[in-house]
C-alpha cells in the first residue's frame, strides 16, 4: 500500500509521443486521467487502459500503464473479457461518440446492462475527428458535414439516455478544459463499482470547432451550465437566482427564478445521485439548450451488483456443490464402464 | 426373457436409425440404444441428423428427425452410411431414409400412421405397407400407437401422454432384435424419472410391451448378436464431438496451469460447447455469452491480454463475423483458440448439416497477411485431442489458432477411452517473469519466434500493444515501411515453425503405390472405411490414405508422403478448398478430386465408385 501512496502523476506519463493536434481538447483529458490515476488505491501495474479507434483511442499509449489499443468500436467487449480473467484489475476505456455509439453501440448497451466494472471515458465532440469530418451519433440534427453536405436527417443519440435508460450505474459529465469538475468526477467514476460512464464534452479544433462554445462560452457558461453536486439544491446562473425545479403542473423539469412569483430554494429539486428511480436522472441528463443548462458533474450512482461479483459467487458456489474438482474427476464422471 | 429364438445371427457390424417426426423422441431412443450398446460392449459411433426446425409440420419430409447408430464387435470409426435396421414412426420418415436401406435390411414402422393424409403428405399415392414396394425388405408392421397406450392403460394415461412413449415402444422392439437386457435402461427411467413414478412404470411397462410383441410376433424369425469389441483393458466412455472439445480445453487450461475462459455467442452446431462450458463454472471456467459474435471473440482477446487461456467457438457466418479480431489476435500475438463447427453454407445455409467449406475462411479470411495456426479434429473423440493441441499451440507459440470441426464429428458421438490428465503433455506458457529487465514485448525467442507474454498485474512490464503496426522489439506503433515487411515476415515464419512440432503426416494402408486418398477432418470415419472397401475390390493395387489433421503449416514430410504414389484423389465436402490450398502450396502434383456439397457426410460406396474410376483408368 505504502508504494500506491507514493504514486504521482509522473508515474503514468509514457515515453511516446503525443499526437493530437495543437489545441485538442484530449489534452486536458490526459491530464485529468494522469492526475486521478494514482488516487485510485491501485498498483500501477494493475491498471488497464483499452480503447477502440479513432482520436480519443490513441490514449492507451500516452499513459504509462498496461493498455490495449484494440479495433473500431470494440474496446468494451476487449475491456470485458480482461475483467472477467482478472476482477482485481481496474480497467478503463477511452472512447470516442463515434467509436462508442456507432459501431460500438450494441457494445455499449449491453456493457451497462450487465453493469461490468469499467470506467468508460467517453470523449464526445460530435464528429468523426481521425476519419476527418463525417457527421457521428451524436451529431446535431441539421449539421453540414462533410458526408452531410445538406445537412444531417438522423437525430442524435444523447449518451447520458442511453446509460439511464440501458440501465446504468454510474452517469457524469464534464466540459473537457474544466479540469476541476473532470477530475472530480473521473475519480467518482473509479469509486463506482459498476459500469461508469463519464461523457466528456471535447472539442475537436479541426473538424467541429466550437461545437459546445454554445454551453461553454466564458461570458454565458454560469447561465448555460448547472453543476449538479449531490445533496445540494439545483442552482445555477450568473447571479445564483436560478433553479430547476419539477413542474408542480407537468412532472416536467423547468427552469425557475429564485425570488420570482414566491420561488425559494426550498421549491428546487435537491440532486440525489443514489435515486434509484431512472426518472429525474433521465430528465437531467436531457436538458440542453437553449431552454435548459445543460447539466455537469455526477448526475446518476446507483449500487448494483457488478458481473464480475455475481460471477465469481456463481463460481464459489458451483464448486462447494459439485463433486468434481479436475479435469480428470470431469472425465470420469457419467456415464463410463470398465473393460477387464 | 425366454430363449426360444430358433435363429440368431452374429454380426460384425450393424447400423441401425431411429427416424420420426422432430418431436417423437427419436434422439432420445437413440441416445438409450448407444447407452445400452455400451453395456454390452460394442464398439460404435452415433450421428443425430435434424431439421433446422424446432417442430416442422407434422408428417412432413422435411420434419424428419434421424439418430443413427453404428455398432459392431469390430472397431468403429463412422457412424455408418447404410443402416442395416430402421425405425420409421411414420411414412415421411420412411421415405425420407428408404433409400439408405440395405436391400434385404430390417424396417420397423408403427403401422398406425400408414393411414389418411400421413400417407400422402409424405408424397405416397398408396401405403407403401400394402402395395408391395417393401418387399425385399423384412418389415416389422407394428401397430406400435395402439400397443403404446394399451400398455399403459391401467396407468389411466390418457393417449396424449400415452403417446409419448411410442419410441420406447419402438425402442422395445430393437431390443428384441439385438438380444439386448431391458434393466439398465430400466434403471435410466427409475432415475430419470424419480419425480414421478407413474411415467417410470409406463416408461418400463411400454419398453417391455415393445420387447415381447417382437418377440411374440416375430419368434420364429432372425434376431441378431453382435459380440463385444475386444477393446483394451481400462475405462471407456462414450462422448460427442461438441463434448469432447469443450472438455479438451478444461484440460489444457488445468495442464497449463491458467484459468479457462469462454467468449462466444450461440450459434448451430457449436452452441453444444458454450452450454457445456457454462456448466463448469465448479471447475472455474468464466464461459461467457456475449452480445454478439464480434463481442465473443474481443472478449477472449481482452481475457488473453489478462492472462487466461481464452477461446471462442462459433460456426460458418460467426467466422465471418469474427474475422476483424482475429487480425488483431495475429497483430498483437495473443493466445487464443478460434473453434469453428463448419455447417453447411453460404451465408445462413444448411445450420444443422455438415460441410467442409469454412476452410479458405480459416486461412485466408482476414484483411492484410495474416497467418493463423489451423487445425482440424476427425472424429468426435480427438476433437479432445485436437483442442488440447490447439490450446497448446496457441500458448506455446503466442498465436491465434483456428480449430476445425463440423457437424456431424459435433454432434455424432463415439467410445474412447477415458482422458487422464497424466497422459497428456505438458504445456508451457510463455509467461514473462516480473521485473524482467531484458523483456520488451515483441521479443521473441529464437526457436520459435514467440514473443513473451506479459499480463497486467506483473510487476515492470507495463506495455501498450494493439491493432497497429508494431515496431520490432519494442512493440512501439511504427508506420516504417521496412519494419512493416520485417514483423509481416515473422509473423509468418512464426507460424510455418508450428511444423517443427506437429510431427510427420502418418499413410494409412499401403505406404506407396497407385492411388493416395487424401482428406482432411471430419471425414475420417468415411475415408478410412472407404480404404478398407476399395483395397478389398482391388486386392493388386496399392492405395494408402492421407488424412490431415495439421493445415497451416502442413507436416514437413508433405510432399514425401505425395511423391509416393501414382495418382493423388482429394476428397472433400466441399467443391475442393483443401485441393486449391495443396495446389497453391505443393504445385508440382496433379490432385484429381472427389466432392460432395449435400449437407451430407460420404458415403462409402460413393467414394469406392470414385476411385474404382481413377484405378481403372
Amino acid at each position: 500500500m505504502e508504494n500506491i501512496l507514493k504514486l504521482t502523476k509522473e508515474d503514468f506519463i509514457s515515453d511516446q509521443m503525443v499526437k493530437w493536434c495543437p489545441g485538442c481538447g484530449d489534452h486536458a483529458i490526459l491530464t485529468s486521467l494522469e492526475k486521478i490515476m494514482p488516487q485510485l488505491g491501485k498498483k500501477k501495474e494493475d491498471i488497464l487502459i483499452i480503447s477502440g479507434i479513432g482520436c480519443s483511442s490513441r490514449s492507451p499509449y500516452y499513459i504509462n500503464t498496461y493498455g490495449f489499443h484494440g479495433i473500431h468500436g470494440r474496446a468494451l467487449p476487449i475491456a470485458s473479457g480482461a475483467k472477467i480473467a482478472n476482477p482485481n484489475l481496474s480497467v478503463w476505456v477511452t472512447t470516442g461518440d463515434g467509436d462508442c455509439l456507432a459501431i460500438g453501440g450494441n457494445h455499449f448497451i449491453h456493457t451497462i446492462r450487465r453493469n461490468m466494472d469499467i470506467k468508460i471515458v467517453l470523449f464526445n465532440n460530435e464528429i468523426y475527428g481521425l476519419t476527418k469530418g463525417q457527421y457521428s451519433p451524436t451529431t446535431p440534427l441539421g449539421k453540414v458535414t462533410k458526408t452531410s453536405p445538406m445537412g444531417t436527417i438522423e437525430e442524435p443519440f444523447n449518451p447520458g439516455e442511453l446509460v439511464i435508460g440501458a440501465g446504468g450505474t454510474f452517469f457524469a459529465r464534464s466540459m473537457d478544459m474544466n479540469l476541476k469538475t473532470q477530475e472530480e468526477i473521473l475519480l467518482a467514476a473509479s469509486q463506482h463499482r459498476g459500469t461508469a460512464v463519464t461523457e466528456i464534452l471535447q472539442n475537436c479544433v479541426i473538424f467541429n470547432n466550437g461545437a459546445h462554445a454554445y454551453i461553454n462560452d466564458r461570458e454565458h457558461r454560469a447561465d448555460r451550465l448547472i453543476h449538479l453536486q449531490h445533496g445540494k439544491p439545483m442552482i445555477f446562473g450568473k447571479e445564483m437566482n436560478k433553479g430547476i425545479r419539477l413542474s408542480p403542473n407537468s412532472y416536467q423539469l423547468e427552469v425557475v427564478n429564485i425570488g420570482e412569483n414566491d420561488i425559494t430554494v426550498d421549491d428546487l429539486l435537491v440532486h440525489d445521485i443514489h435515486q434509484e428511480d431512472r426518472g429525474v436522472h433521465m430528465m437531467l441528463a436531457r436538458m440542453k439548450a437553449p431552454d435548459f443548462p445543460v447539466a455537469v458533474g455526477v448526475i446518476r450512482s446507483v449500487i448494483r451488483p457488478i458481473y464480475s461479483d455475481l460471477l465469481i459467487e456463481q463460481i464459489v458456489r458451483a464448486k462447494n456443490s459439485s463433486t468434481i474438482t479436475n479435469a480428470d474427476e470431469l472425465m470420469q464422471s457419467g456415464n463410463t464402464w470398465n473393460v477387464e | 426373457m425366454t430363449e426360444k429364438k430358433s435363429k440368431v445371427i452374429e454380426l460384425e457390424e450393424v447400423v441401425v436409425k431411429f427416424a420420426g417426426d422432430s418431436g417423437d423422441g427419436m434422439q432420445l431412443a437413440g441416445s438409450l440404444f448407444a447407452d445400452n450398446t455400451a453395456t454390452v460392449g460394442n464398439d460404435f459411433a452415433t450421428f443425430p441428423d435434424y431439421p433446422a426446425e424446432i417442430r416442422a409440420p407434422h408428417n412432413t419430409i422435411s420434419g424428419v428427425s434421424g439418430f443413427q447408430i453404428h455398432f459392431g464387435s469390430k472397431l468403429v470409426i463412422s457412424s455408418g452410411d447404410i443402416a442395416d435396421v430402421l425405425v420409421a414412426m411414420n411414412p415421411a420418415s420412411l421415405k425420407a431414409n428408404l433409400n439408405n436401406v440395405k436391400y434385404g435390411g430390417t424396417i420397423v414402422v408403427d403401422a398406425d400412421t400408414f393411414v389418411g393424409d400421413g400417407i400422402t403428405k409424405a408424397g405416397y399415392t398408396n401405403s407403401p405397407l400394402d402395395d408391395g414396394s417393401l418387399k425385399d425388405y423384412h418389415l416389422i408392421a407394428a401397430p406400435i400407437t395402439s400397443l403404446t397406450r394399451e400398455a399403459q392403460k391401467e396407468l389411466g394415461c390418457d393417449n396424449k401422454t400415452a403417446d409419448k412413449c411410442r419410441n420406447v415402444f419402438a425402442l422395445g422392439i430393437i431390443y428384441y432384435l439385438f438380444n439386448r437386457e431391458l434393466e439398465s435402461t430400466f434403471k435410466y427411467f427409475e432415475t430419470k424419472f424419480a419425480k414421478n413414478q407413474t411415467i417410470v412404470e409406463a416408461n418400463k411397462k411400454v419398453l417391455a410391451a415393445g420387447y415381447n410383441y417382437a418377440e411374440n410376433v416375430d419368434a420364429n424369425k432372425t434376431t441378431f448378436i453382435v459380440d463385444k469389441y475386444p477393446l483394451k483393458k481400462g475405462k471407456y466412455r462414450y462422448i460427442t464431438g461438441n463434448s469432447a472439445t469443450a472438455w479438451g480445453m478444461i484440460a489444457a487450461a488445468e495442464k497449463a496451469g491458467l484459468e479457462l475462459y469462454l467468449g462466444s455467442y450461440p450459434i448451430t452446431p457449436a452452441t453444444e460447447i458454450l452450454i457445456e462450458l457454462e456448466n463448469r463454472r465448479d471447475l472455474g471456467v468464466k464461459a461467457y455469452q456475449a452480445e454478439d459474435e464480434i463481442a465473443g471473440i474481443c472478449s477472449a482477446i481482452g481475457a488473453a491480454f489478462a492472462g487466461a487461456l481464452a477461446i471462442t467457438t462459433t460456426s460458418g457466418p460467426g467466422l465471418s463475423l469474427k474475422s476483424e479480431a482475429i487480425g488483431l489476435a495475429v497483430m498483437t500475438e495473443l493466445p487464443i483458440v478460434i473453434v469453428d463447427v463448419q455447417r453447411g453454407g453460404p451465408s445462413t445455409g444448411l445450420p444443422t448439416k455438415t460441410e467442409q467449406s469454412d476452410l479458405l475462411q480459416a486461412l485466408y479470411g482476414r484483411n492484410g497477411e495474416g497467418q493463423v495456426v489451423v487445425i482440424a479434429a476427425s472424429s468426435p473423440g480427438n476433437c479432445f485431442n485436437f483442442a488440447f493441441e490447439a490450446a497448446k499451440i496457441a500458448l506455446e507459440h503466442m498465436t491465434p489458432v483456428i480449430l476445425l470441426t463440423d457437424g456431424y464429428i459435433a454432434n455424432g458421438s463415439e467410445v474412447i477411452p477415458v482422458p487422464k490428465l497424466a497422459d497428456l503433455p505438458k504445456i508451457t506458457p510463455r509467461l514473462a517473469k516480473a521485473n524482467d529487465p531484458n523483456y520488451a514485448p515483441y521479443r521473441r525467442d529464437e526457436k520459435t519466434l514467440a514473443r513473451q507474454w506479459a499480463i497486467p498485474g506483473t510487476e515492470g512490464l507495463r506495455h501498450r500493444i494493439g491493432g497497429l503496426e508494431k515496431e520490432n522489439i519494442t512493440g512501439n506503433v511504427s508506420h516504417n515501411p521496412e519494419n512493416h515487411q520485417l514483423m509481416a515476415t515473422l509473423r509468418d515464419e512464426k507460424v510455418q515453425r508450428v511444423a517443427d512440432v506437429i510431427g510427420d503426416q502418418k499413410i494409412i494402408g499401403d505406404q506407396e503405390g497407385d492411388l493416395l486418398i487424401v482428406g482432411w477432418g471430419g471425414t475420417y470415419g468415411a475415408l478410412k472405411n472407404s480404404l478398407d472397401s476399395v483395397k478389398k475390390k482391388y486386392p493388386a493395387k496399392k492405395i494408402g490414405l492421407a488424412h490431415f489433421n495439421y493445415i497451416n503449416p502442413l507436416p514437413k514430410n508433405t510432399e514425401d508422403v505425395f511423391k509416393k504414389f501414382k495418382k493423388i484423389v482429394v476428397c472433400e465436402l466441399n467443391f475442393g478448398q483443401f485441393a486449391k490450398y495443396l495446389k497453391i502450396n505443393l504445385p508440382q502434383f496433379k490432385y484429381e478430386q472427389y466432392n460432395k456439397l449435400k449437407g451430407l457426410p460420404f458415403f462409402v460406396s460413393e467414394l469406392v465408385d470414385a476411385y474404382s474410376k481413377l484405378l481403372e483408368e
